[in-house]
């Protein structure tokens, strides 16, 4: 158990199995999300409601979902880098945190573009708008101070913290903000209940969810597997590949 | 023949850190000024920008008066460390063989003592200058004495993580500004809803359970902080 810990942790080992995997999950993204952009944008019934308006949904809610999933995983690796000083942790954090940023960004626009059809204004000081718009500058922190340190350790470290601490607000600034305005409706998608959409709008809806994820896991590879490099570029192995690959040897990339 | 310990328990450390910060800084009264003045100023701004008009700024002087205290605090931040950090004692602290969240701790307590509280006995006298409605003053000054003590304690951890830097005050108040957002949520619906005539006590409840998390949390927090910021 702890082997294979250590060995997930060593970014060589990290960046093999990851040239394996990396074409199924781009593979994935790309069937999902044009299976579930065309089955919603195009095959799903319009709501009674809302009439077409509604299809921003389908990047709407995967778009916020993914924001603060980011953010967890953000935590969830900044604590891995702080107890067991795994660099490959603090490799995926410098990743995921621009990605969560712009998942942020994407569920805010998308929501404001919703909101002039269906509020009749772009923005209302709503209690998930704002508590969206809080994480966004969580996040907008956590890079700011990376990027302040001039050693990388040091930068790291304190975006670890930063983003641990940020995960702990969270869940405060959500109930707070919610307690003091909501406007918003209700979560679409949750674990305990049935959806009160009918099949055919949410199933296209959960394929986008998964598509995103999937697009997720795909550009957080991808870019962890440059940053090794990067960071690694010292090291023999990085060095062969590299070398391996100017010299006309293309195997395994 | 008897040795005579020095004395190096975890009161006897709290209680000289406490001292030493207290001195420091009553030896620097434009300091600890600086925050109240700043409230001051701030808060005279508001009638300038917006109306005198005293039904108008009763109705918005509970906001107000949260968000202008909030920010002094803020500001004040910047020094908590950075004397210790710029002299070497905070190296020292970071060696002491007594804890470090609870010497942190100690320096926060005293932070609190010169501008939280000063800020919160001082907001009732500003509230009277924005027509802030009678019944009101005693929930304005419970509120923001017990909310500020939350505000030094989440702000520590943002001093801690930039103290190190060169330039970090813009920094900082990316960092600590978008944590405060609970406290003033509560801080300033409690003054609310004195001002409407309801009981404050829940959001002073809630004031007070944030302000026991911070204190159960932010120690560990500033601790690692100021480990990064002066180990690298």
């Amino acid at each position: 158990m702890w082997a294979f810990i250590h060995k997930l942790g060593s970014p060589k080992w990290f960046y093999a199995i990851s040239t394996r995997l990396l074409p199924w999950f781009w593979a994935a993204a790309a069937v999902l999300l044009m299976v579930g952009a065309a089955w919603g944008l195009a095959f799903a019934p319009s709501d009674y409601q809302q009439g077409n308006s509604f299809r921003i949904i389908y990047v709407h809610v995967p778009a916020a979902i993914l924001a603060q999933s980011c953010f967890v995983a953000l935590a969830v690796a900044g604590g891995i880098f702080l107890v067991w000083k795994i660099r490959l942790a603090d490799m995926a954090a410098t990743v995921i945190a621009p990605f969560g940023a712009a998942m942020t960004f994407l569920a805010l626009f998308s929501g404001a573009v919703w909101g002039v059809p269906t509020w009749g204004t772009w923005w209302v000081w709503d209690a998930r708008l704002t508590s969206m718009l809080i994480q966004l500058f969580l996040y907008l922190g956590i890079i700011a101070l990376r990027g302040a340190f001039a050693s990388r350790d040091s930068g790291a470290k304190a975006a670890s913290v930063l983003a641990l601490v940020g995960v702990v607000n969270i869940p405060i600034i959500k109930y707070s903000v919610e307690w003091w305005n909501t406007l918003h409706q209700p979560a679409t998608f949750t674990l305990t209940e049935r959806p009160a959409m009918p099949v055919e709008m949410w199933l296209p809806l959960l394929v986008m969810v998964l598509g995103f994820y999937c697009f997720f896991i795909a550009l957080t590879l991808t870019r962890t597997r440059s940053e090794i490099l990067r960071r690694e570029s010292a090291k023999r192995w990085v060095r062969e590949l590299v070398e391996g690959r100017t010299g006309g040897d293309t195997d395994g990339l | 023949m008897q040795v005579v310990e020095p004395k190096t328990g975890l009161a006897v450390a709290v209680k000289a850190t406490v001292k030493r910060d207290l001195t420091l800084l009553l030896r620097r009264r434009g300091e600890v000024l600086n925050p109240l003045v700043f409230f001051a100023l701030v808060i005279t701004l508001f009638p300038l920008g917006i109306s005198p008009d005293t039904d108008l700024l009763a109705e918005i002087a509970p906001g107000l008066l949260w968000v202008a205290a909030l920010l002094a605090t803020q500001l004040s931040l910047d020094v908590l460390f950075r004397g210790d950090f710029d002299d070497g004692s905070l190296e020292q602290l970071l060696l002491a063989p007594q804890p470090l969240p609870a010497l942190v701790l100690s320096k926060v307590l005293v932070h609190w003592l010169l501008t939280g509280l000063p800020l919160a006995v001082m907001a009732p006298l500003l509230g009277v200058m924005l027509a802030l409605p009678a019944g009101s003053y005693a929930v304005l000054a419970v509120s923001l004495a017990l909310g500020s003590a939350s505000l030094s304690l989440i702000g520590a951890i943002g001093a801690a993580l930039t103290v190190g830097l060169a330039r970090g005050g813009v920094l900082l108040s990316l960092l600590v500004l978008p944590l405060y957002i609970p406290v003033l949520i509560f801080g300033a619906g409690a003054v609310q809803v004195a001002v409407l005539g309801g009981n404050a006590a829940p959001h002073l409840a809630l004031l007070g359970a944030l302000l026991a998390l911070a204190l159960m949390l932010a120690p560990w927090a500033i601790a690692a902080a100021l480990r990064i910021s002066i180990n690298g």
